[in-house]
């Protein structure tokens, strides 16, 4: 199985600021949004320093402080605060002045002096730290023109990149729990009817309609319900969910309250991945904050309404994503999935009615509320409305978090806001959908993205998870990834899951070293198919999707391997061989000092050769050689 | 780390006080401890009245619990999908084969644990190699090469300390 890191557990969240005052009816917040606004005049200058994983990897905290201390020491009251991922973790670390919002790429700490003289105190812009399009090589200033952010439509990540995410006055001041405060006045089924017209499904894989699960909860009988977070992201390549509780904690919390309220639920949990100690911390002192105000608790706002919301770690299994392995999980069980129905809505947690909901769609309730169905729906196509969030990774010149409108090409996804393939290679397929999507290959790039035509295509919309293949991935070894993914997460319940995807792994595995054979693709087909239709939960059900969707795009690549016993791609070390140019080699040894299975042989000056039964195909020769003298066959 | 079974006993008691489950509980003693011991499981059966098998079930279900002691530094190699296709089963490759272990197992003289991990949420700089919680981004097999020795040495100089 594969590990997680130890459990993170938290020191308790910094107490909410002093001066922020108790919240006990709707005029109160309204008030204090007032002072707030009033206080901090439109357009005051602040810088915000993404503190997102990515950034915080390249170094951000330390520009954080170089640029407070360079600041300080000129008496410059404007404030710098450390947001969450901007989204654009390609170029971090980035800073961002307001309210101009000039944006620095790659900024170290170094550059904080710099950055503090010529733009704070001169109002010059540095053109060392732009952007710069790789196509014109124009330096674009202004976050707003840069081509990964101007064709999305940020939504749900709209606040993620100015907020402080500790900061509940930076989320009121901002417009923050006003749809909860709407909600309040509305009567639930009003709630519910607006939720259903504006279109909203389910982002966490499904689809299902949000308003609709959201009516058939508040419908069951009984007083006790509760509302979960579905905060477990399990897609191995997708971190969306983790941003948006890290970056605006309180947006989850504001779309779980008005959910609750319009189920009739008192009580919530957010069940969160215990890899994620960052969104875990945020997300505690959003909840501490919201209690010691009054947004949590009882008489919410003089409503009458109470709610609490507890959070729980998920313990690093990929089928507790499931919901109701996720509520065994909760309940203190190994995370097991059970048939359905019963659905959660009948009988979810401790056997009550339970609405569960990924962290997006609850993100995207305040919005709703806030902006009316009409705003949101207006985005989308006639069946799948609003924005999704991808996050666009692989072979993909800006690596990031993108929201978008249902319907946009994937080409205008891949090439516009993703920057196209590094290093002039050609595209082969895009993943969507984490290990249980599919592929889709370059003839079908103009496809509209939702959920109907991705499904038409062998893809799903799924967690948001897209992966992006050039030339040089070998599709069989990146089918035989997913493939190994989900065989170690099947919990083993249920037999055709259990046995099934062992077996359709080893098949991969023996066509990758080379042992393919005739009838393997038919044998895969097969029990795919089986698999899809014969096992318990969405796990099993959909674990076959990208062995069937890579063979339905690239089976000329598993023939070439099967048949021709060649990877095309030059991935699979069963086919492969190392060898030594005799024209390029000048004879220094490099590659051979720093073989580590001793497989190179050669004197000094003189032209070396690689052993093919020695070596193992580490590919460490071709990475030292400055001569590019090792070439793969 | 080793603790006496009183401490263990608090540490399971407190999560049972609170509303936490079985789970929690053992959390907190893996946050610990670094593992479960034996004890721990037992306590934790008596604690929450269930059956020792229902412990050990729950203790080995989930990814985080392990029941034998990690190596007092781990190394994490990010295996999910952006870290895959830009080459981390090579950075894997290396590393194991430098310390001896597979991936999931702790070295003998329990100085490290090797360990792979999904999307740490950094994909951007991706391979990615978290060591006792520092992360180093863009790595390949000669980078991780570096990364061992300077581990391994200063792993020796503080057992000379
Ligand atoms: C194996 C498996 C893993 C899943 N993982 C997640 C996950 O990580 N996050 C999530 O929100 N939903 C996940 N789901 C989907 C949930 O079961 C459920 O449909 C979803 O949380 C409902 O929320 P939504 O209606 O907002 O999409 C998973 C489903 C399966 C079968
Ligand atoms: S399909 Fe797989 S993961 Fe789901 S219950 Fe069956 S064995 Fe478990
Ligand atoms: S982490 Fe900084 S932009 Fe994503
Ligand atoms: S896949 Fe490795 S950090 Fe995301």
């Amino acid at each position: 199985m594969l590990k997680t890191p130890p459990s993170p557990l938290e020191a308790a969240p910094a107490p909410a600021n002093g001066r922020d005052p108790q919240l006990h009816q709707l005029a109160d917040l309204a008030d204090w949004r007032a002072a707030l606004t009033a206080a901090d005049q439109p357009n005051q200058p602040a810088i915000t320093v993404c503190g997102g994983t990515g950034c915080r990897v390249y170094g951000s905290e330390r520009v954080c402080q170089a640029l407070q201390r360079e600041l300080a020491a000129r008496g410059d009251g404007r404030p710098v605060r450390v947001t969450g991922c901007h989204g654009f973790c390609e170029r971090g670390p980035l800073v961002v002045l307001h309210p101009q919002r000039l944006m620095y790429t790659r900024v170290k700490p170094e550059d904080a002096a710099e950055i503090a003289a010529a733009t704070v105190d001169g109002g010059r812009v540095l053109d060392r730290l732009l952007y710069t399009e790789p196509q014109s090589g124009a330096r674009l200033p202004y976050e707003t023109e840069v081509p990964f952010y101007k064709h999305q439509h940020r939504l749900v990540l709209d606040l993620n990149g100015t907020l402080d995410p500790l900061s509940l006055a930076d989320y009121v001041a901002a417009g923050g729990y006003a749809a909860l405060a709407k909600a309040l006045a509305l009567t639930p089924a009003a709630v519910i009817a607006e939720v259903k017209a504006s279109g909203l499904r389910g982002r966490g894989g499904a689809g299902f309609p949000t308003g609709q699960k959201w009516d058939l909860c508040r419908r069951q009988p009984g007083d006790v319900k509760y509302v979960i977070c579905n905060a477990d992201e399990g897609d191995p390549g997708a971190y969306m969910d983790r941003s948006i509780m890290e970056g605006n904690p309180h947006r989850v919390l504001e779309g779980m309250l008005i959910g609750a309220y319009a189920i009739g639920a008192r009580r919530g949990f957010v069940y969160i991945r215990n890899e994620y100690p960052l969104a875990v911390k945020h997300l505690r002192a959003a909840i501490a904050q919201a209690e010691a105000r009054g947004l949590l608790g009882e008489n919410i706002l003089g409503s009458g309404f109470d709610f609490r919301v507890s959070v729980r770690l998920g313990s690093g299994a990929f089928v507790c994503g499931e919901e109701t392995a996720l509520m065994a999980s909760i309940e203190g069980r190994v995370g097991e999935p059970r048939p359905r129905p019963p659905y959660p809505a009948e009988a979810g947690l401790w056997g009550k009615p339970t609405n569960i909901n990924n962290v997006k769609s609850w993100a995207a309730v305040p919005l709703i509320l806030a902006n009316g169905a009409d705003w949101y729906a207006q985005l989308g196509t006639p069946t799948s409305k609003g924005t999704l969030i991808f996050s666009v990774v692989g072979k993909i010149n800006n690596t990031g978090l993108v929201e978008v409108p249902l319907g946009i090409s994937l080409r205008r996804l891949i090439f516009d806001i993703g920057g196209g393939i590094p290093g002039g290679k050609a595209f082969k397929a895009a993943q969507i959908g984490g290990p249980s999507g599919g592929c889709i290959p370059a003839e079908h790039l103009d496809t509209s993205i939702d959920y109907e035509s991705l499904t038409a295509l062998g893809a799903i919309v799924g967690s948001g998870g897209l992966v992006v293949a050039d030339e040089d991935t070998c599709m069989v070894d990146f089918a035989r990834y997913f493939m190994q993914f989900t065989q170690e997460e099947s919990c083993g319940k249920c037999v055709p899951c259990r046995v099934g995807t062992q077996a359709m792994l080893a098949t991969l595995e023996r066509i990758c070293a080379g042992h393919g054979q005739p009838g393997d693709v038919d044998y895969l087909l097969e029990l795919g198919e089986m698999i899809k239709r014969s096992s318990l939960c969405g796990l099993g059900q959909t674990a076959p999707n990208p062995v069937l969707s890579t063979l339905r795009y690239f089976r000329a690549e598993y023939d070439a391997h099967i048949l021709h016993k060649r990877c095309p791609a030059k991935v699979c070390k069963g086919l492969i061989t190392y060898a030594i140019q005799p024209e390029r080699c000048s004879g220094c040894q490099v590659c051979l000092r720093n073989c580590p299975a001793g497989a190179i042989h050669g004197a000094k000056q003189q032209i070396h050769t690689i052993d093919p039964a020695v070596c193992t195909r580490c590919g460490l020769c071709q990475s030292v050689c400055k001569f590019d003298a090792v070439t793969v066959n | 780390m080793l603790l006496p079974v009183g401490d263990l006993y608090q540490l399971i008691d407190q999560e049972a006080r609170g509303e936490g489950s079985v789970i929690a509980a053992l959390e907190a003693v893996q946050a610990r401890c670094r593992y479960l011991p034996r004890a721990a499981l037992i306590l934790a059966g008596e604690r929450f009245h269930l059956p020792l098998a229902d412990v050990y079930a729950v203790a080995t279900f989930y990814n985080a619990f392990s029941l034998k002691p990690k190596g007092r530094h781990c190394l994490q190699v990010c295996m999910g999908t952006a870290c895959h296709v830009r080459g981390s089963p090579r950075v894997l490759e290396r590393l194991a084969t430098r310390l001896g272990v597979s991936p999931g197992a702790t070295t003998r003289d329990r100085e490290f644990t090797l360990e792979t991990v999904n999307c740490l949420g950094a994909c951007a700089l991706g391979p990615i190699v978290v060591a006792d919680g520092e992360y180093s981004g863009q790595m390949t097999a000669p980078k991780a090469e570096m990364l061992w020795k300077r581990l391994t040495r200063q792993a020796a100089e503080a057992q000379h300390a």
